[in-house]
């Protein structure tokens, strides 16, 4: 029972975590039916570029909540103009071209900045520097630190803070609007490039907070972490029903929630044969599933609506 | 006040549109009628910039807006109904008379417009709240319809709004048509009902093969015996 209830605290952290970065994946599929393969990489600079901030900050004597604060809005920066370029150089350009060559102009995107990241901060792992005291609680046997309780939390203010954007506000109907059909949207006045790198910027300003976020959870860092988040965050997008908000939401904490309790009892699943390190089996075995059974996935409309 | 000059559309090697020249004079209705596959709605999504004509021009109000973006069209003052509606199914009623607002700020001229349309389509009132994927295809050209005018437009393009729709339901939304038009409002009407569309406007254009054949009053057209054996099944 008390490992239950730990995993289901570790795997709401890491699920909201995930959700965040799904909403990025989610968003610009919804409007414009790409899977931006490189969403992963936008984490991973997120995550390094507010190591280097920080770190800079506080060794320049500056108290940690403020420099961590600067990490976060210059991660924040980069990762929203990198969001804007990547759509204006890489995507824009191949727009009204066949699925494909999108789709592999992203996997190129996403080696580019991996390959970027590594030059600029080399192949080694990067401690991030502790953000939060390191204060421990406990609940009904299980424990948990005041980052987790700050995940969670910082994790449902950028999503109540998206989904007002998307539903209260004009440029979140305009976003609507473009996704379900964007050659009215465009006769209604509404500029569609603007409304495509409006997605992109949202979307990585939630993948520099997750990044932000991951980084002070994991306390560690590499040129090579945005492949597997982003994989498993787009496998929560896929599980939720990708190009759905709430689908992303409900399909990252899902996630989450499956890989901490498969992780919690893979060891007993198996005899002990298997540890749990190899809680990663369960993000995938998930998006087979979903996949095979239902492509749609929990809240999506009918597939292949989408060109 | 729309002045169409030599347009032509072209989908790779196929000639929608080849060469047209026509106009729509301030405060008219104007018929454009013709066959399945004639190049009506090539001819005004070239008009509002959906597609892009292969030559020709278009200018309205003495401007040339042959080749402005897309988005600024209706800026212009030119707003259309499209072919099969286009209505946004996952927005509500209201969101999509909303959008047709998208460029207006002037919010109590805007709750005038609203109540106005609500008072030609009752229906739509009564559906505000509801997905506009969710109304019946009268009701989405009711809706269509609404949100084009809640630009506040100069003129309107309308693409065939009587498609598919029960008798009734074309009557209801003809009235309005003729109501709008009434008060002024510039209309390009698109129509294979040809009797219908020549007995609401004042002049008329019919289209065969991308090209226009015939031109005049509506009612001088109404009794052309070769637009009652092509269009009036005469
Ligand atoms: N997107 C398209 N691609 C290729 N051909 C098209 C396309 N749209 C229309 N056409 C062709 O252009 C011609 C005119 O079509 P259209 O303008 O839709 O006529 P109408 O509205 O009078 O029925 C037809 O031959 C049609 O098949
Ligand atoms: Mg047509």
């Amino acid at each position: 029972m008390d490992i239950f209830f730990q995993q289901v605290i570790n795997g709401l952290v890491q699920g909201s975590i995930y959700a965040l970065v799904a909403l990025g994946y989610t968003m610009v599929y919804g409007i414009m039916g790409l899977i931006n393969f490189a969403h992963g990489e936008v984490v991973m600079i997120g995550t390094l570029v507010a190591i280097a901030v920080t770190s800079s900050l506080i060794g320049a004597g500056v108290p940690v909540a403020v420099a961590g604060l600067g990490g976060l809005a210059a991660a924040l920066l980069v990762c929203m103009a990198l969001g804007w370029s990547l759509e204006r150089v890489a995507y824009r350009p191949l727009r009204g071209s066949p699925r494909l060559t999108p789709l592999i102009t992203a996997i190129g995107m996403s080696i580019i900045l991996q390959n970027l990241a590594m030059i600029i901060w080399g192949r080694n792992y990067l401690t991030f520097p502790p953000l939060l005291p390191k204060i421990n609680y406990e609940f009904a046997g299980a424990h948990f630190t005041l980052v987790q309780v700050a995940i969670v939390l910082i994790s449902a203010a950028a999503m109540s803070g998206l989904v007002f954007l998307v539903y209260r506000t004009r440029l979140g109907m305009a976003m609507r609007a473009t996704a379900q059909n964007p050659a009215v949207a465009s006769l209604m006045g509404v500029n569609i490039n603007r409304v495509i790198a409006a997605a992109f910027v949202v979307g990585s300003a939630l993948a520099a907070v997750a990044g932000v976020m991951v980084g002070s959870y994991y306390e560690i860092a590499h040129y090579q972490m945005g492949f597997m988040l982003g994989l498993k965050a787009f496998t929560a997008a896929v599980l939720g029903g990708i190009g759905n908000l709430a689908g992303a939401m409900a399909g990252g904490v899902l996630l989450g929630l499956i890989e901490a309790l498969g992780a919690g009892y893979i060891g007993d699943l198996s005899g002990g044969f298997l540890g749990s390190h190899y809680q990663d089996i369960f993000a995938f075995i998930v998006l087979i599933v979903v996949l095979m059974f239902k492509p749609s996935g929990l809240f999506g409309e009918k597939t292949g609506e989408r060109a | 006040m729309l002045e169409v000059t030599g347009l032509h559309v072209a989908y790779g090697g196929i000639q929608a549109v080849r060469s047209i020249t026509f106009h729509v004079n301030e405060g008219e209705m104007v018929a454009l009628i013709g066959a399945n596959g004639a190049g009506k709605t090539s001819t005004l999504k070239a008009i509002a910039r959906v597609i892009d004509a292969v030559g020709g021009d278009v200018h309205f109000c003495g401007e040339d807006i042959t080749r402005i973006p897309p988005h600024h069209v209706i800026r212009k003052g030119i707003a259309l109904v499209p072919e099969g509606r286009g209505v946004f199914p996952r927005l509500t009623v209201a969101e999509n008379l909303a959008m047709g607002a998208f460029l207006r700020h002037d919010k109590a001229e805007m709750a005038a417009d609203l109540d106005k349309i609500y008072g030609y389509f009752p229906r739509l009132k009564e559906r505000a709240a509801q997905l506009a994927g969710t109304l019946s295809g009268g009701e989405q050209q009711m809706l269509a319809i609404g949100r084009a005018l809640m630009s506040r437009p100069k003129m309107l393009l309308l693409d065939e709004p009587s498609m598919g729709l029960a008798p009734i339901m074309v009557q209801k939304i003809f009235e309005v048509v003729r109501a709008v038009a009434a008060e002024g409002m510039t209309t390009l009407l698109i129509e294979q009902n040809a009797k219908l569309a020549l007995e609401v406007s004042q002049r008329g254009y019919v289209m065969e093969s991308g090209e226009i054949t015939l031109t005049g009053e509506s009612a001088s057209l109404l009794n052309d015996p070769k637009v009652r054996a092509a269009y009036l099944g005469e």
